[in-house]
C-alpha cells in the first residue's frame, strides 16, 4: 500500500475531504443545471440533517445501519475479501431477530430479548456469509460473485418465508406481527428526552453499533486472530507460508463480516419497525461498502463516514422535501458522487499529493 | 396602547393563521415505487393533476425512498397545515397512524390500506373483482382454453388478483387452463419489462393466447411480448388498450386516481369524512375499460357477459374469494 508515504493525517483528513470537497462541487454544478441555488441546497441539507433534535435523530439512525454494515465489509476487507453480499445477510439477520423477538416479546423485557436478538442476528447473517466462505476457502469460487447470488437468494427465501409461513393472517402486507414491549428497544427520545430527538427512531442499538466498533477494532489490531486476517489480506502467499491457514482465515473472516451485517436487522426490526417485513434493507448492505472504503476499513473512520452517510440521506430527505425541484432521483445522483470520489476515484489526487508532499523531503523520508 | 398593539398583532396573526388552515393545499405522499412507476403511484398521480387542472390549486408532493421516511413526509405535510395529507400505499399504514393521532385537528387519508382512527379516510378496493371481470373476458376470447398471468412480486395483493382470475375464468369455462408466473421476489420484479416479456413468452409456447400482466412496470413487456406474438394481452391499473390497439383485450382500472381526487375535492369543500371506502366493481372503483381500441376484439356476447358479472358482483349474488381475509385460493 502506498499509505506508508504519506504522513497519517494527510491520509486520514486531506484526502477525505478533497473527495468530499469535489463530490459536493460536482454536486453543487449538479443543482445549478437544474435551477436551484446551490449554497441554499448546502444550507437545507446541512440544517435538515443537524439543525435540529429530530434530524440528529434520524441521521444518527441512518449511520447505525451504516456502521454496521461499514463494519461488515471492512472485517471481509482486511482479509482481502470483497463482502458485497451485506445486502442478503442483513436481511437474513432479520430473521434472527424476528425469532427472537417473536418468541420472547410477550414474556421478558426488552434487555432479555436483546442479548437474543443479537445472536440471533448475528448467527443468521454469518450463516448466510457460510456458504459463499466455504466455496471461497476451498473451490475458489469468487466471493464477490457468490456473495451478489445470495443477495437474490436471500430475497427469496425471505418472499417465501414472509408470504407462506410468517404472514400475519388476513394480512395485505407480507409482515409477521407487530413485537409487544418485549421486542421493542427503547427510543433514545425516550431516554434521553432532553436531546429532543422527536419522532426520529433512533434507539438504543446505536450504542450496540459503537460497541461493535470497538470490539472490531480490538479484534482486528489487538489479537491473534486479527493479525492473521490482516496478514492474510495483505499477501496470502506470505500468510500461508507463515503456517495461517487460508480456509479458516477465509472462513472466519467472513463469518465476522455475515454476521455484522447481520446485526443491523436489530436496527431495523427490533429498533424501528417492530416487525419483520420484506426488503427492509433497501441498499444499505451496498452503502456500507461505500462506508467502509471512505472510512478507510477502520472503525472511527467507519463511523465518521457512517454519519456522513446518515446526513446524506437525512438532508437528502429534507432538501427534496423543500425544493420540489431536487427529486429523490437528484438526491442519489448526489449520494452517487459522494460514493464515486470517495470510493472509486479514491486515488484520483493521490498522486498529486503524492508528488507534493515529497520531493521536498526525499532525505528525510530515508533519515526516518 | 402597545398592550392593545401587541394584541391586535396577535389576532391579525391568528387570523392569518386560521385563514392559512382553511385555504391550506393538499399533500399527498407516494410509496416508494415512485410517482412515475406506469402503475398505482401513477394513477395516482393521474387524480392529483386532474384536481390541479380542475381547482388551479397547488398540491404538495413527496415521493418517498424508503419507508423510513414517511413519518418525517407526513408530519412535515401535517405540521405545516397541509390539508388532506394522502398516503399512498399500504407500506404507510403504520406511520400515518402515529401522525394522525399527534394531528388531531388534521385531516388524512390512506388508500390501499385500513387505518383506524377518527381523522382518517381509508380507501380499500377489492382488486379480486376486477380480476374476477378480466378472467371471464379471458377465458371467452381464448381459443384453445389455456389462459395466461404474470405477477410482479410475490406478494398477497397479487396473489389475489391472481385468484380472481382463476374463479372468473372458471366460471366461464369450467376445463380452463390458467398458467402464472411471478416475476421475482424484490420490488424490482415491479420495474423489469424484459423478464416480463421472457414469461410471457413462456406462457404462449405452453398455449396461453390471453395473458394479464399484474406487474407494474413488468406488464409493459408482458403486453408488448403478447402483441408481438400475435395474442392478447390484458392491461391493469390504468388503461392500457391504446398501447396495442387491437391486441390487448382490455384493461382493468383500479381508480387510484378517483380515490385521490375524491379526498381532496371532499377536504376543498369542506365534506371530508373520515372512515373505511372499500371500492369495487360496484361502485366504479374497479372497472373495465371498453373503448376504440378494443372494440373488434369484444364481442356482443362478452360484453353482456361481463356486464352481467358487474350487476352480480354488485348485487352480492356474485361473491369473489379474497384470499387476504379468506385464506388459501380454492381454485
Amino acid at each position: 500500500m502506498s499509505a506508508g508515504r504519506l504522513p497519517r493525517w494527510v491520509d486520514y483528513v486531506l484526502i477525505p475531504f478533497l473527495n468530499l470537497a469535489a463530490a459536493f462541487l460536482v454536486s453543487g454544478l449538479v443543482v445549478i443545471l437544474i435551477g436551484e441555488n446551490p449554497l441554499d441546497a448546502v444550507r437545507i441539507l446541512i440544517w435538515g440533517s443537524l439543525g435540529y433534535g429530530e434530524g440528529i435523530g434520524f441521521t444518527l439512525f441512518y449511520a447505525t445501519n451504516f456502521i454496521f454494515t461499514g463494519l461488515a465489509v471492512a472485517v471481509a476487507f482486511h482479509a482481502g475479501l470483497f463482502n458485497i453480499g451485506g445486502e442478503g445477510q442483513a436481511y437474513v439477520g432479520g430473521l434472527g431477530v424476528a425469532f427472537a423477538c417473536l418468541a420472547l416479546d410477550r414474556y421478558v423485557p426488552w434487555y432479555v430479548t436483546l442479548p437474543f436478538a443479537i445472536l440471533g442476528s448475528a448467527a443468521m447473517g454469518a450463516a448466510w456469509a457460510f456458504i459463499p466462505a466455504w466455496l471461497q476457502a476451498t473451490r475458489g469460487s469468487h466471493v464477490v460473485i457468490t456473495t451478489i447470488m445470495f443477495n437474490f437468494i436471500a430475497s427469496s427465501l425471505m418472499v417465501y418465508l414472509l408470504n407462506n409461513m410468517l404472514k400475519k393472517a388476513g394480512s395485505m402486507q407480507p409482515e409477521t406481527r407487530t413485537f409487544e414491549d418485549g421486542g421493542r428497544l427503547p427510543f433514545l427520545n425516550d431516554l434521553f428526552p432532553s436531546f429532543g430527538f422527536g419522532y426520529a427512531p433512533v434507539n438504543l442499538s446505536l450504542f450496540v453499533a459503537l460497541a461493535a466498533s470497538v470490539l472490531v477494532w480490538l479484534l482486528i489490531w489487538r489479537t491473534k486472530l486479527g493479525f492473521e486476517i490482516r496478514s492474510f489480506g495483505a499477501n496470502a502467499t506470505a500468510a500461508v507460508y507463515a503456517g495461517i491457514s487460508p480456509v479458516k482465515t477465509i472462513v472466519i473472516a467472513m463469518l465476522i463480516s455475515g454476521g455484522l451485517a447481520g446485526m443491523m436487522a436489530i436496527n431495523e426490526i427490533m429498533g424501528s419497525q417492530h416487525r419483520l417485513l420484506i426488503d427492509f434493507v433497501t441498499g444499505y448492505g451496498f452503502v456500507g461498502i461505500a462506508v467502509a472504503l471512505m472510512g478507510r476499513a477502520h472503525p472511527v473512520g467507519i463511523v465518521l463516514a457512517a454519519i456522513l452517510f446518515g446526513m446524506l440521506y437525512q438532508g437528502g430527505a429534507e432538501l427534496s422535501f423543500e425544493m420540489p425541484n431536487i427529486t429523490r432521483d437528484m438526491i442519489i445522483v448526489i449520494q452517487g458522487l459522494v460514493i464515486l470520489f470517495a470510493g472509486a476515484l479514491e486515488h484520483m489526487f493521490r498522486p498529486a499529493i503524492v508528488r507534493l508532499l515529497t520531493p521536498s523531503r526525499p532525505l528525510d523520508a530515508k533519515e526516518a | 396602547m402597545w398592550r392593545f398593539n401587541s394584541r391586535l398583532l396577535l389576532a391579525v396573526l391568528a387570523v392569518g393563521f386560521s385563514a392559512a388552515g382553511a385555504f391550506a393545499e393538499p399533500a399527498i405522499v407516494y410509496s416508494v415505487g415512485g410517482k412515475f412507476d406506469g402503475s398505482f403511484n401513477e394513477s395516482a398521480f393521474a387524480g392529483v393533476e386532474r384536481f390541479r387542472k380542475e381547482t388551479g390549486e397547488t398540491v404538495r408532493e413527496f415521493e418517498l425512498e424508503r419507508d423510513a421516511q414517511s413519518v418525517q413526509a407526513l408530519r412535515n405535510f401535517a405540521s405545516r397545515g397541509a390539508e388532506p395529507v394522502v398516503a399512498i400505499g399500504f407500506n404507510q399504514a403504520n406511520a400515518l397512524g402515529q401522525v394522525a393521532s399527534s394531528f388531531p385537528e388534521s385531516d388524512f387519508a390512506i388508500v390501499d390500506m385500513v387505518v383506524e382512527q377518527p381523522n382518517v379516510r381509508s380507501y380499500v378496493f377489492k382488486e379480486q373483482e376486477g380480476a374476477y371481470i378480466a378472467g371471464l373476458l379471458a377465458a371467452m376470447a381464448s381459443k384453445n382454453g389455456t389462459i395466461g398471468f404474470v405477477g410482479g412480486m410475490d406478494i398477497p395483493i397479487i396473489r389475489r388478483f391472481l385468484c380472481g382470475y382463476k374463479q372468473g375464468a372458471l366460471s366461464v369455462d369450467a376445463d380452463v387452463r390458467v398458467l402464472f408466473n411471478m416475476t421475482g421476489d424484490t420490488p424490482a420484479a415491479f420495474a423489469d419489462p424484459v423478464r416480463g416479456g421472457e414469461l410471457a413468452a413462456g406462457q404462449i409456447q405452453r398455449g396461453a393466447d390471453v395473458i394479464i400482466q399484474a406487474a407494474g412496470g413488468t406488464g409493459i413487456g408482458v403486453l408488448q411480448k403478447a402483441a408481438d406474438a400475435g395474442v392478447l394481452g390484458i392491461g391493469t391499473d390504468s388503461n392500457q388498450n391504446g398501447l396495442h390497439p387491437g391486441k390487448v383485450l382490455t384493461s382493468i382500472r383500479k381508480r387510484v386516481d378517483n380515490a385521490v381526487y375524491d379526498s381532496f375535492k371532499s377536504a376543498k369543500e369542506g365534506r371530508f369524512k373520515p372512515g373505511i371506502q372499500v371500492l369495487g366493481v360496484a361502485d366504479g372503483g374497479m372497472d373495465w375499460v371498453l373503448d376504440e381500441n378494443n372494440k373488434g376484439l369484444i364481442t356482443d356476447e362478452m360484453k353482456a357477459a361481463a356486464e352481467a358479472a358487474v350487476a352480480g358482483i354488485s348485487d352480492g349474488s356474485i361473491t369473489v374469494h379474497d384470499v387476504v381475509s379468506e385464506g388459501e385460493c380454492p381454485f
